[in-house]
């Protein structure tokens, strides 16, 4: 058998013979996810295709967290549409407060190592930070996969990115050096590839971490992104999949983790990447921590390290949506919530919040907001005439401190 | 034969229906707001059968297929691009939206087109050029020739590739 990557290894053992890139296969799926963005055109697709019953129930997860609570009759009623469909069908059904899909689906380890999971959502390849091969789909390919089982791929080629060093600049995060990914790879550069993230850097990332490198694969048009199992550590034990020696890639990115500083993508594009330096001062009035890029628990620490009993201005504001329901528990239990209340934060329910421009807290005209989400795609936070910055969560509260963009350190 | 409508690289799917609108199985309310941070007048431009023309990667960005689903609700015939974001891609055939990928052309804003899709053939009548589609895999031609993802499994039960 030829070397393999570690995509062409996962979508081989699903298919019972050696795949390798470009090969289109028909593939079991494990497990599947729908939001209340994606879930009602599925559900109407997989009516029209004469569907009654899932193909696994066990495996299939409707989520409510992109306009959670609803902010109106209209997705009130798609939500009610929801909730009768995953009773009838006996499926996973998580209601709104639960958190963003992705970090739902990993706090529930709704997603093992090896397995093949279809989300209708970009940000799905998020679950390659548990060594699982993740792509985004759309409802109708969503609903297809609920009666079947199964989805049509072609097998990715794969670009290899190597994170060289043992340790970050002080102020830089997984976020900084996923921008410098972006960066490189640009927002077309791995259209319909794996992006496979490997050194020894690895073994010093949190899972957290890990899912910030894979959540902006789809930044790059990527496929699906997968983490190298080095260092992975989960509740259970697994059978972790590893790249062969020989295997071939497209591309391979070398970077040393000790020379990035914080990174800054610039409107309207997320792989305009800069060093926060460069725009240093810009006055922004608005600040925004959470998604399934920077929602976590260590996100939220690492704002709140920087916000202690300290106060944001007059002038500017901080929103906070924390990525899930557990993630807002162990940030109230560590204090982390309360540091940055007292600092002036506004924390919001846990979801998608204004990440995708629906509710809670859409930008004015004229309006700069510094965001640790992943797009600032004009108009993506609901107005097109406003700008979005894309940087860490300690830029973001460095920022939010001085009503001006700022580069975190200690004197922050 | 429809008119042409260019546009750029990159245009990802917040442009194409912001998410604030996706939030619905309100089709007529996707038609009317498609590509409106794209081009304001795209709405008093666009007539029904006229076709989109992008460069680079059209579609990245968002899963939604409200995406294509409002280029296909507005009776936008066509879209070519040098290239698509692989889901919106998907999704376009998916839901029954023509698209082709002509990596060469020379197209202006309000060329003259018609295309025949089973052969990837698009022929600009008003520089009299004749372009060629980068080929489809037989499922995905097959998916579209049925109409979409929908009719496709209606008819066969599985994928055939
Ligand atoms: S947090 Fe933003 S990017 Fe992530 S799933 Fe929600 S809307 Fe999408």
């Amino acid at each position: 058998m030829l070397p393999q990557t570690i995509a062409e290894k996962i979508l081989s053992k699903h298919v019972g013979k050696p795949v390798y890139a470009g090969e289109l296969c028909v593939v079991p799926v494990d497990g599947a996810m729908a939001t209340d963005t994606t879930g009602p055109l599925a559900i109407k697709a997989f009516r029209e295709m004469g569907g009654e019953r899932l193909a696994n129930p066990e495996r299939f997860h409707l989520i409510i967290d992109h306009a959670a609570p609803a902010p109106n009759e209209r997705i009130a009623n798609l939500h009610r549409m929801m909730r009768s469909f995953a009773e009838e069908t006996g499926c996973h059904f998580y209601d709104i407060g639960s958190g963003i899909c992705h970090q739902v689906m990993v706090d529930h380890h709704r997603v093992n190592p090896g397995e093949v999971f279809m989300g209708a959502d970009s940000h799905t390849p998020t679950y390659g930070a548990v060594n699982a091969l993740a792509c985004g789909v759309g409802s109708t390919d969503l609903a297809a996969v609920m009666l079947t089982g199964k989805i049509w791929l072609k097998v990715p080629s794969s670009i290899r990115v190597n994170l060289h060093g043992h340790h970050l600049r002080e102020g830089v995060s997984a976020k900084d050096i996923v921008l410098e990914v972006v960066k490189h790879i640009t927002i077309s550069g791995a259209n319909y590839q794996s992006v496979e993230y490997h050194g020894e850097l690895l073994h010093y990332l949190s899972l957290s971490d890990r899912m910030v490198l894979c959540n902006m694969v789809a930044e790059m048009g990527a496929k699906t992104g997968i983490v190298s199992p080095e260092g992975l550590q989960l509740p259970f034990n697994f059978e972790p999949v590893f790249a062969d020696k020989e295997a071939v890639y497209t591309r391979v990115l070398d970077i040393e983790a000790e020379t990035i500083h914080p990174r800054l993508a610039i409107p309207h594009s997320p792989d305009n990447i800069h060093d926060v330096s460069a725009y240093a001062g810009t006055p922004i009035t608005y600040g925004f921590i959470g998604t399934c890029t920077n929602g976590r628990l260590q996100d939220l620490q690492s704002a709140a390290a920087i916000l202690k009993n300290k106060k944001i201005p007059s002038g500017v504001r901080l929103v906070i949506a924390p990525a899930s329901r557990q993630v807002l528990l162990d940030a109230m239990k560590d204090g982390t919530l309360q540091i940055l209340i007292e600092a002036g934060a506004s924390i919001i329910n846990s979801g998608c919040g204004p990440c995708v421009g629906t509710h809670d807290g859409v930008p004015g005209d004229g309006e700069v907001v510094i965001s640790a989400a992943n797009r600032n795609f004009k108009g993506r936070m609901g107005n097109p005439r406003s700008d979005i910055y894309l940087a860490s969560p300690a830029t973001v509260a460095a920022s939010v401190l001085y009503g001006r963009i700022t580069v975190p350190n200690q004197s922050n | 034969m429809a008119k042409a409508h260019v546009y750029g690289d990159n245009i990802d799917t917040d442009r194409i229906i912001p998410g604030k609108y996706t939030k619905t199985l309100d089709l007529s309310m996707l038609a009317a707001h498609v590509m409106e941070d794209v081009d304001p007048a795209f709405a008093s431009r666009f007539q029904e059968g006229d076709l989109i023309v992008a460069g680079d990667n059209f579609g990245c960005g968002s899963s939604r297929e409200q995406a294509p689903l409002a280029l296909k609700t507005a009776q936008v015939s066509l879209v070519i691009a040098r290239f698509f974001a692989r889901i919106f891609f998907r999704n376009a055939i998916n839901i029954g939206l023509p698209v082709l990928e002509v990596p060469h052309h020379s197209i202006q804003m309000g060329d003259e087109i018609s295309f025949n899709l089973a052969e990837g053939k698009v022929v600009n009548h008003t520089r009299q050029e004749v372009y060629q589609a980068t080929p489809l895999p037989p499922v995905m031609l097959n998916i579209m020739q049925e109409g979409g993802l929908v009719p496709y499994l209606k008819k066969y039960k599985d994928f055939i590739l």
